[in-house]
């Protein structure tokens, strides 16, 4: 079944006087349960298609749709409330809100979805136990290493269990000792909890990780291989 | 402590010296306020006390007209029944009666037009200020007759002393001419210019001989426990009137018809005042808008990955407004407790103005001014610097609502 379904995207920047077509008609379907890794160059449209697909930036052409939700005649308000309960987002960097903890900025997510706050304590550090933290609840962002940054961050993206997790090179910022621990850790929570994970690299040790692989250039997907 | 407080609270420490800064600004503003309105509020109780106790009283009873024609013709009958009435008002301090005749008064070398009053020198004294202002001789005593007080200018420009005869020429109450040769007892001087350039006192009875007034006076005059008692005598004031005899001609005057002058003048100061205020609240209120602006900017690529993380626009702005409220609170505070402390030193002190303002000297004011800090100017000042803050950081924290997360998140 599939999850995330999108129909001939187009996508097109205006860079001074000239234009840049980052995503030229993108026609693709994500199943439930996928480790997805989106690859290519520099510059081939990875983060502008995951930045479509998860409502942060809108096509010129085709639709989207994430869990039968289909954007195109969403308000911006609507399209919050989608991301809050079904979209978990993992930047390459500065993720975190810097004046929370751990803990409170993995609880942030769970407040504003309005679970109740002894339950959304028990369970960001629940989370926060799986990814490996146990020993750094109360530390905030500036207290914790790149790696432990990035682990909060995907502790924040799949809590509410959101229907997808997509992850902009969420390893380019590390080391790749630190990087593999990551995607090890990122592959457990969808083995274990069913998460789906789409994410960006053009690491080829990163996408050796993934279930299936999707090879974008130059605005176009050239590859798509299941392993 | 809620997450949205606790993350405000940090927020605003983030850049602490800008933050301090700005509460700075805040508080300064408020104690300002607390201060000078609190100044304004008592400089104008002491003007207006001092004017009642030297002039008019807090109110007056006189015959319809009296107050704009000052006739002698226009007379209050029977001062004693209104008296009376005064008499069983809790609130009333005193009061007295008063007979006014312009008339001409001579010495042996000179001739000026003068204002006469006669006065019941016991009653007068629980007044007004006249006996405290006798510079030398003595004031009148109980059962005076042909003897009068005189205005420190006027005794100059007749070139008279104590003890010196003075003749009083005037017109009766029945039109008949007043005459009569009186002795200098006194000579006081108020400092208000008119009153010692152009009047004079004598006996409340020798005065209803002279100018034929039988019991009649010009004026009850009517000071009361506190300036807010003043409309409840008059309201009390004129229901007894009435009851008395309807028909009767008589008007009850509170100060401020009695001295239009002087509600003016407060009046005008306090528009100057206000317009002071005025630009001190905008410079905070732009102090206000800067830093939040500053705050936006600064933190751009945090409120996009809020908003891809799902916050509504509406949280947004709530939070951004939850972290100025607190600082506009916390400058506030300081500045409201820090104004009335000081406030409340000069109020037990006061505050030597001694030369400042010609308008004050007019209304009898010299010397000190005692600021009273009140409800009201403690809080209206600071209630509107927290207004105007608040709307000032609303036009930021709305204008966040509109940002896009992409181009937020892009943004370094
Ligand atoms: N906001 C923008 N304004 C103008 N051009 C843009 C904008 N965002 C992306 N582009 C252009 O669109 C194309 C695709 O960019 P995109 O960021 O999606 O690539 P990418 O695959 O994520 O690259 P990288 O691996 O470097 O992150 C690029 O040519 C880029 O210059
Ligand atoms: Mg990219």
């Amino acid at each position: 079944m599939s999850i995330v379904e999108c129909k001939d995207i187009n996508k097109t920047y205006q860079q001074g006087k000239i234009e840049v077509r980052a995503l030229k008609g993108v026609t693709l379907s994500i199943d439930k349960g996928g480790f997805v890794a989106l690859a290519g160059p520099s510059g081939s449209g990875k983060t502008t298609l995951l930045n479509i697909i998860g409502s942060l930036d809108q096509p010129d052409s085709g639709s989207v749709s994430v869990d039968g939700n289909t954007f195109e005649k969403m308000t911006q308000s609507q399209l919050a409330l989608l991301r809050l309960h079904k979209v978990g987002f993992v930047f390459q960097s500065y993720n975190l809100i810097p004046v929370l903890s751990a803990v409170e900025n993995v609880e942030f997510v769970m407040l504003l979805q309005g679970v109740q706050a002894a339950q959304r304590r028990e369970r960001a550090k629940a989370i926060l136990d799986d990814v490996g933290l146990e020993a750094e609840y109360d530390r905030r962002p500036a207290e914790l290493s790149g790696g432990q940054q990035q682990r909060v961050a995907v502790a924040r993206a799949i809590v509410s269990n959101p229907s997808i997790v997509l992850a902009d090179e969420p390893t380019a910022n590390l080391d790749s000792k630190t990087g593999n621990g990551l995607l090890e850790m990122m592959k457990k929570m969808n083995e274990e909890k069913k998460v789906t994970f789409i994410f960006s690299t053009h690491d080829n040790m990163v996408m050796d990780y993934a279930r299936r692989l999707i090879l974008i250039r130059d605005g176009c997907i050239v590859d798509d291989q299941i392993k | 402590m809620s997450i949205d407080v606790k993350m405000a609270w940090r927020n605003i420490w983030r850049n602490p010296r800008r933050t301090i800064l700005t509460i700075s600004a805040i508080a300064f503003a408020s104690l300002l306020l607390v201060f000078m309105l609190s100044f304004q509020f008592g400089s104008y109780e002491t003007m207006i006390n001092s004017s009642v106790k030297i002039h008019t009283g807090h109110l007056q009873v006189q015959s319809a007209g009296y107050q704009d024609k000052k006739s002698i013709r226009l007379v209050v009958p029977d001062p004693d029944t209104i008296g009376k009435i005064l008499n069983q008002i809790q609130s009333v301090e005193a009061y007295t009666f008063r007979a006014i005749a312009f008339s001409l008064v001579s010495s042996k070398k000179r001739t000026y037009g003068s204002i006469v009053i006669g006065i019941d020198p016991v009653r007068e004294a629980k007044v007004s200020t006249l006996k405290s202002l006798m510079r030398k001789g003595s004031y009148l005593a109980k059962d005076d007759t042909d003897q009068v007080l005189i205005g420190s200018l006027l005794a100059q420009n007749l070139k008279i002393d104590i003890r010196d005869e003075i003749t009083i020429l005037g017109q009766g109450r029945d039109g008949s001419i007043a005459a009569t040769v009186v002795k200098v007892k006194g000579i006081y001087s108020s400092g208000i210019d008119d009153l010692d350039r152009n009047s004079i006192h004598m006996p409340l009875k020798y005065f209803q001989d002279v100018y034929g007034m039988y019991d009649a006076v010009h004026e009850v005059v009517v000071t009361g426990k506190s300036l807010k008692a003043v409309d409840g005598i008059k309201a009390v004031l004129n229901t007894g009137i009435k009851k008395i005899n309807p028909k009767l001609p008589l008007v009850v005057l509170d100060w401020k018809e009695l001295t239009p002058g002087l509600l003016q003048s407060i009046e005008l100061d306090l528009v100057s005042g206000i317009i002071f205020y005025f630009f001190l609240i905008l410079v905070v209120a732009f102090s206000i808008l800067n830093t939040f602006l500053m705050v936006i900017f600064e933190r751009t690529r945090e409120f996009g990955v809020l908003k891809a993380i799902g916050i509504t626009p509406g949280r947004l702005t709530k939070l951004l407004l939850i972290e100025s409220i607190t600082m506009t609170t916390i400058g506030i505070a300081a500045g409201i407790i820090a104004g009335s402390l000081i406030t409340l030193y000069f109020q037990g002190h006061g505050i030597d103005i001694s030369g400042a303002s010609d308008i004050l000297v007019q209304y009898g004011i010299s010397g000190r001014i005692y600021p009273r800090l009140s409800l009201l100017s403690a809080f209206i000042g600071p209630g509107i610097v927290f207004i105007i803050t608040f709307l000032a950081a609303l036009y930021p924290a709305l204008k966040i609502r509109s940002l896009r997360p992409v181009e937020a998140m892009t943004y370094v």
